[in-house]
């Protein structure tokens, strides 16, 4: 008999979706469809806007990763107003732009993704969060995980005004200089950042490549995809997230296609279904040839696995390593296991975190010269990022006042929505068999979407059993408010 | 003694207000001591139906962020309004229709034209839009309806209190969930924050001239901001004097003015209606074409005026988008001031 | 027969000079087009764009401000902040599909009741040629949950949070 499963909300991540699975008479799944079921319309609303409001517009995209939208929109007044920040702007956008990568990465790892990994897929549902993760790997690392993301989200807050829609971006620079007490701040964080990474990658090793049943997981054929893999990189090939040109290598990790962000449009399209309020982004010089991974396929992914994939190396020692690692553990480049992808988060965060203290420890970064005052009149600009979920893309037309009159923007999970689409598909087919399923087997389906496109979680949910936990709060001068016990 | 049960859900939302939570860092576990929450989609895996197995004002509150735009949206407040014994609106866009709400200045059509036919990724497109029902070889598939305009919460559901900001600052957050756990919640109706506006918290109050008049004003690109000096007096756009405080002024911190995001104090009806008149009455001359100047300077009124605040605004929408009358919304909106009484009607 | 448009026109006429012209206008039996409902305000400086909108959410097709000539408010400065308000809510308005000929401010002496006369019924007619306004406003919830009619009145009643 046949039967509909459906998974509504879909959980534990950005965003609204639901899984619809369709189940034919022999119990077995014939597709299963990634619906997402909202639209807001930024690229019609921004018409008529002030272009220097758009960064701030944008941001609202997203509230997990307004500081992608914040920095693409940022540059792309750089380009629309034909001006050039002063270097030590750059070198403060780039700073506060890495702080940003290492706090949506630890966060991910942790609240969020994490837990399904860290805990086990099908565990009791009360137990998928951060507070199971510090059952599995410890205490210790609970505090540690709150006290480093609170440390760097106070660097982006008192950086860029608000770690939450940041106001910091100007075009030809940012609003104001970081003082020596911030990069003091920055470089204590940042040396902290690179040891929690280091540390978040050695809980990776103990946890889950330790464990056989997780390694055949990771591997299995049921989360694997062979597409391209796209991503910013620098003119050594090593993956950049603030700046530099994309990289487009094929399924067996060849250099397919290189072009500079503003050429984006003869690369990459946007392709529509009617069961979805996404679109597809797919490469043009491939086409779209439907819902297919392979070398004929113009389905392709962004985000950590595949920025690894397309790039040479990580332009920091440690991170380095990290990424030789991982790809020799894996079998060399490119890796197609999509559950691989927490694992390159981790080595981003990493490169991250390194990147970060070589700009604080640079001198010109306390420059008070941040801004070029813009003189040229406004057309048309492009910026592009790599956000934790991916290349961002924002592109402007304005009339000569600055007024927008032509907003487009490629989300970076729209780059990868052909291939998420694919994934819970794939996933459903291999795993759901009958009409009765149970809770933790479709938790499953939905990992092979949570990969991609984290966002916070966060244990929130009544303690599930006696853990010791001791837990100081303070408040915003940083005076301790109150102590929690549990022990 | 069982702890009240809470929700969390989201709307025509950015995920945000979710991350303002979790800033509560530390705090959120006291408020993990206070209160159970037995549903967010962002964080915990239960489903609609477990909120349908509630039993009606089984929940003590729900918090809903985010602006109302599909029929799914509206769907679940009502949901949650019948399982909630109080209805906290979250956030600019609940609130006020948030930075989404300008989606009102065109019709539903010219956004779908646009999104999924026009912009420059689309050029070479397959001519397709999304529909509320599909049918695909294995059977049919649904969307919610994308509604004709955005709304605020309060405009499709009650609500009992409003929780300002774009996103609401953690203090305040931390404060409305610890006296909703004491019982000590303010009057229905009211908004979580103090109501006084920003120019009484901002560090460069004291710098902002008894009579402040602005020659010209200024594009933020414009200038380089004095760090110390009022942003107003040095010709930048800042609402302040307009917007609620309790944000600690951040924006100023960071030399950028404040763009409205706490909305308005409870002596105002139209955000920015009032924003627009305090700016106004800054200018500097009385001479007609010198006030007309400097009005054009001012060169997206709507985008600066009703950036977070557009749905909640007493015309609620661009009258006339695309030229043509906005006709009867099937799900409820009717048009007003239809005048083609006679003279002297009511 | 097809009926005749009639707008609704709210006027906001200053204590001291507008209202006291509209006031000669009527006892010299100057007839003019009974579409404008006066609003007696002690100074056009007083006229907060909120009374503008709320006058439109409510039914108005126009909105007309009368006030002092420039250099004669009773209150010097009045009619000055009525002029910087009305320049750039007109702007606002248009991006919002407001006609500009919708709003309009006038400078109106307490002697000039043929002004009063003369521009009421100019915008009277001008008004009527670009038809009834036909604001969509969305229907409020009241406070004890009923969802309310989309009468602009109850409306904004329920619309002062706190």
């Amino acid at each position: 008999m046949s039967s509909e499963i459906l998974i509504d909300p879909i959980t534990r991540l950005e965003g609204h979706g639901r899984i619809h699975i369709f189940v034919n008479d022999e119990g077995s799944v014939d597709h299963a469809y990634l619906q997402i079921p909202e639209l807001r319309g930024f690229e019609k609303f921004a018409q008529g806007r002030r272009a220097e409001d758009m960064p701030q517009i944008t941001s609202r995209i997203c509230g997990v990763c307004p500081m992608a939208h914040h920095m693409a929109g940022t540059k792309t007044l750089d380009d629309l107003f034909h001006v050039d920040p002063p270097p030590a702007a750059k070198k403060v956008r780039e700073m506060v732009y890495d702080a940003f990568m290492v706090e949506d990465h630890a966060l991910h790892f942790f609240f969020l993704g994490g837990p399904d990994f860290v805990v086990g897929p099908t565990a009791p549902k009360a137990e998928r969060n951060i507070l199971g993760v510090i059952g599995k790997v410890g205490l210790e690392i609970g505090k540690e995980v709150i006290g480093v993301r609170k440390e760097i989200r106070d660097l982006m807050n008192d950086a860029a005004g608000k770690a939450i829609h940041p106001v910091f971006g100007l075009p030809g620079g940012v609003s104001q200089p970081i003082s020596p007490e911030l990069r003091d701040r920055f470089v204590a964080g940042a040396v902290h950042a690179v040891e929690f990474g280091k540390f978040a990658l050695q809980i990776f090793r103990d946890v889950v490549l330790s464990n056989a049943e997780y390694v055949d997981l990771v591997t299995s054929e049921a989360y694997t995809h062979r597409t391209y893999y796209m991503g910013l990189v620098d003119q050594e090939n090593r993956v950049n997230f603030y700046d530099g040109h994309l990289r487009v290598v094929d399924p067996d990790g060849k250099e397919f296609l290189t072009f500079e962000p503003r050429d984006y449009l003869e690369h990459v399209a946007e392709h529509v279904e009617p069961w979805s309020y996404i679109k597809f982004a797919y490469l043009k010089d491939v086409g779209w040839n439907g819902f297919n991974d392979g070398a004929d396929s113009g389905v392709f992914a962004v985000a950590p696995l595949a920025r690894l994939n397309a790039s040479d190396g990580m332009s920091t020692p440690v991170a380095q390593e990290a990424y030789e690692e991982f790809f020799s553990t894996l079998g060399g480049r490119p890796v197609h296991h999509t559950l691989a992808t927490h694992w390159a988060r981790l080595v981003e965060l990493v490169n991250a975190a390194e990147r970060m203290g070589e700009l604080a420890a640079d001198p010109e970064i306390t420059s008070s010269e941040v801004r070029t005052i813009p003189t040229a009149t406004p057309t048309e600009g492009i910026g592009v990022v790599e956000a934790p979920r991916g290349t961002l893309i924002h592109h402007y037309q304005t009339d000569e006042r600055g007024l927008i009159t032509q907003a487009n923007l490629i989300v970076a999970t729209q780059n990868n929505a052909a291939r998420i689409a694919l994934s819970v598909d794939k996933a459903a087919k291999a795993l759901v068999h009958g009409p009765e399923v149970n809770e933790g087997l479709l938790n499953e389906v939905e990992m092979a979407f949570r990969a991609y496109d984290p966002c916070f979680g966060c244990a929130t949910h009544s303690l599930p059993g006696e853990m010791p936990l001791i837990v100081e709060i303070r408040g915003p001068q940083n005076e301790l408010v109150r102590e929690i016990r549990r022990d | 003694m069982t702890k009240p049960k809470v929700a969390f859900y989201w709307c025509a939302s950015c995920g945000g207000c979710e991350e303002a939570v979790i800033d509560l860092a530390e705090v959120v576990l006291d408020v993990v001591e206070a209160v159970d929450i037995v549903f967010w989609p962002v964080a915990l895996d239960f489903k609609i139906s477990d909120v349908e197995a509630l039993a009606d004002g089984e929940l003590a509150a729900s918090f809903v962020n985010g602006a109302i735009r599909t029929s799914e949206q509206r769907e679940m407040v009502e949901l949650l309004r019948r399982k909630s014994g109080a209805v906290v609106a979250f956030g600019a866009c609940a609130w006020l229709g948030g930075i989404p709400g300008l989606a009102n200045l065109s019709s539903r059509e010219s956004i779908l034209d646009y999104v999924y036919h026009e912009v420059p990724s689309m050029q070479d497109g397959n001519g397709v839009r999304p529909q509320e029902e599909t049918d695909v070889p294995e059977g049919r598939l649904r969307l919610p309806h994308f509604d004709e305009d955005v709304r605020t919460l309060d405009q499709v559901i009650d609500v009992d209190y409003y929780l300002p900001g774009c996103p609401p600052p953690p203090s305040l957050i931390a404060q409305a969930v610890t006296a909703l756990v004491e019982g000590k919640l303010p009057e229905k109706g009211s908004v979580l924050a103090p109501d006084v506006a920003l120019c009484a918290e901002c560090p460069r109050a004291g710098t902002k001239p008894e009579d402040l008049k602005v020659e010209r004003f200024h594009r933020p690109y414009e200038i380089v901001a004095d760090p110390e000096t009022c942003l107003l007096a040095q010709g930048l756009v800042c609402l302040g004097p307009a917007t609620r405080s309790g944000c600690d002024a951040v924006c100023i911190a960071a030399n950028m003015p404040c763009t409205g995001c706490m909305g308005p104090t409870s002596r105002v009806l139209d955000h920015g209606a009032k924003a627009l008149s305090a700016i106004a009455s800054l200018m500097q001359t009385q001479e007609q074409e010198e006030i007309a100047a400097l009005a054009e300077q001012l060169v997206d009124p709507v985008g600066t005026f009703y950036r977070y605040s557009l749905p909640a605004s007493l015309l609620h929408r661009h009258v006339a988008p695309d030229g043509a009358r906005a006709e009867v919304e099937a799900d409820g909106a009717t048009p007003v001031g239809a005048s083609t009484r006679g003279g002297g009607g009511s | 027969m097809p009926e005749t448009f009639e707008p609704t026109i709210v006027a906001f006429f200053c204590n001291w000079c507008t209202y006291i012209a509209a006031d000669l206008a009527g006892t010299s039996r100057t007839k003019y087009a009974p579409n404008t409902r006066v609003i007696r305000v002690m100074c056009s400086g007083r006229v907060d764009p909120q009374f503008v909108l709320g006058a439109f959410a409510r039914g108005a097709d126009g909105v007309l401000i009368g006030g002092c000539h420039p250099g004669d408010c009773h209150y010097q400065q009045g009619n000055y902040n009525a002029l910087r308000r009305f320049e750039l809510l007109r702007r606002m308005l248009r991006d919002m599909g407001i006609e500009e000929e919708r709003v309009r401010l006038e400078w109106i002496s307490a002697a000039e009741g043929h002004k009063v006369q003369a521009v009421c019924n100019e915008m009277t007619e001008q008004v009527r040629a670009l038809g009834p306004l036909r604001l969509v406003t969305p229907p409020r919830v009241e406070a004890d949950g009923d969802v309310g009619t989309p009468e602009p009145a109850a409306e904004l009643a329920g619309r002062v949070t706190s």
